[in-house]
């Protein structure tokens, strides 16, 4: 059994099975919870992967030799982003003023409402370079991270946890708001919680995917532009 | 469904390589996302082949994200005793961000007269 086992771990095969199978299992108490947006299918397919290697004692990058695979998706996925936005792209043409004043807006709210916090809480300077641009997509905000002196491994943390913030947030936050429009809803989440944010969009309505799309690659662009500005005022 | 791979991981690599040489601060994929919708409103083969691996691609957003949460989730300890003010900055910002940014198109729609879309 033990020499099953420590072939097995040492496999891709292994953790890339784990890794579908909780997010199988993620998505079942997604449905069970009544698809409410605080039972996240990532975040309990990560909770329960995080615990198997904890109480397995693997190091992440085995699980990762595995993961790697459903990770590499990633790019690809992002540029699949095309095509909601090609068949929405009417919408956009006609929402083009409302849809640069949110970006403007969501974009420099992001830094600057992240920095004030961080400051008034005293946080380092280099963990303040590190969050600054950690609502863009996880590429650009560790590109721009390593520029700023920050730490690329809390950045990724940080992106991870804003993703995470939007997706469960989002639903209730923009209710709340009586924001009612998909445009307005899927774009301020994809600016505020990149990819992360826009695949929750996806789950609620294919308008508000598209439009989260958009906006995660529109703040990627203006993420990298703000961000060493805004920091400088901090 | 091949030849739709193909199709996404070469405006990919195109994009790579163009944010590689030309230094821009925009990565790879949202470059190939660019280059792609330009190949799709030029293409009605295009749009045909790449939709439904893109749509399939698309429906499991969300898995995508795990291996990446669980890495991160591992270096949560590190943050020891900036663990709160972390979270609260980070988690705070996002909330604020997202209401900005959703009251600032929802002021501008009203402006420039777009004609509301109903939503949920």
């Amino acid at each position: 059994m033990t020499e099953i086992w420590s072939y097995l771990a040492q496999q891709p095969l292994l953790w890339l099975t784990a890794t579908l199978a909780a997010f199988l299992i993620g998505m079942a108490l997604f449905r069970a919870a009544g698809q409410s947006p605080f039972a996240n299918p990532s975040l309990i397919a990560m909770g329960l992967l995080a615990v198997l290697l904890a109480v397995t004692g693997t190091p992440f990058a085995t699980y990762f030799e595995g993961a790697q695979f459903v990770h590499f998706l990633l790019g690809p996925a992002t540029v699949c982003l095309a095509l909601p936005l090609y068949d929405n792209l009417p919408k956009v043409r006609q929402a083009a003023l409302p849809l640069l004043a949110a970006l403007l807006v969501g974009a420099v709210t992001g830094i600057v409402a992240v920095l004030a916090i961080g400051k008034a809480f005293g946080l380092a300077p280099a963990i303040l370079a590190s969050m600054a641009p950690k609502s863009a997509t996880a590429a650009v905000a560790i590109g721009v991270s390593e520029q700023l002196g920050g730490s690329p491994t809390l950045t990724a943390m940080m992106v991870m946890m804003t993703g995470l913030t939007g997706a469960m947030v989002a639903t209730p936050l923009l209710n709340l708001l009586g924001i009612r429009d998909w445009r307005a809803r899927g774009f301020a989440v994809g600016v505020a919680a990149h990819g992360f944010g826009t695949a929750r969009a996806f789950q609620v309505h294919p308008t508000a995917g598209a439009f989260a799309g958009l906006g995660m690659g529109l703040n990627a662009m203006m993420t990298a532009i703000l961000a060493p500005i805004l920091l400088r005022l901090f | 469904m091949i030849a739709a791979f193909l199709i996404i991981l070469a405006c990919q690599l195109a994009g790579e390589v163009f944010s590689r040489t030309t230094g821009l601060p925009i990565p790879g994929p949202v470059l190939g996302m660019a280059l792609m919708l330009l190949g799709l409103r030029l293409s009605p083969w295009l749009r045909q082949t790449v939709r439904p691996v893109a749509e399939g691609i698309l429906r499991n957003l969300l898995l995508l994200f795990v291996p990446a949460g669980v890495g991160a989730a591992g270096h949560l300890v590190t943050l020891g005793a900036n663990t709160l003010p972390v979270v609260l900055a980070v988690a705070g910002s996002t909330v604020l961000a997202i209401i900005a940014g959703a009251l600032a198109f929802k002021a501008v729609a009203a402006l420039s007269g777009l004609r509301p879309e109903e939503g949920p």
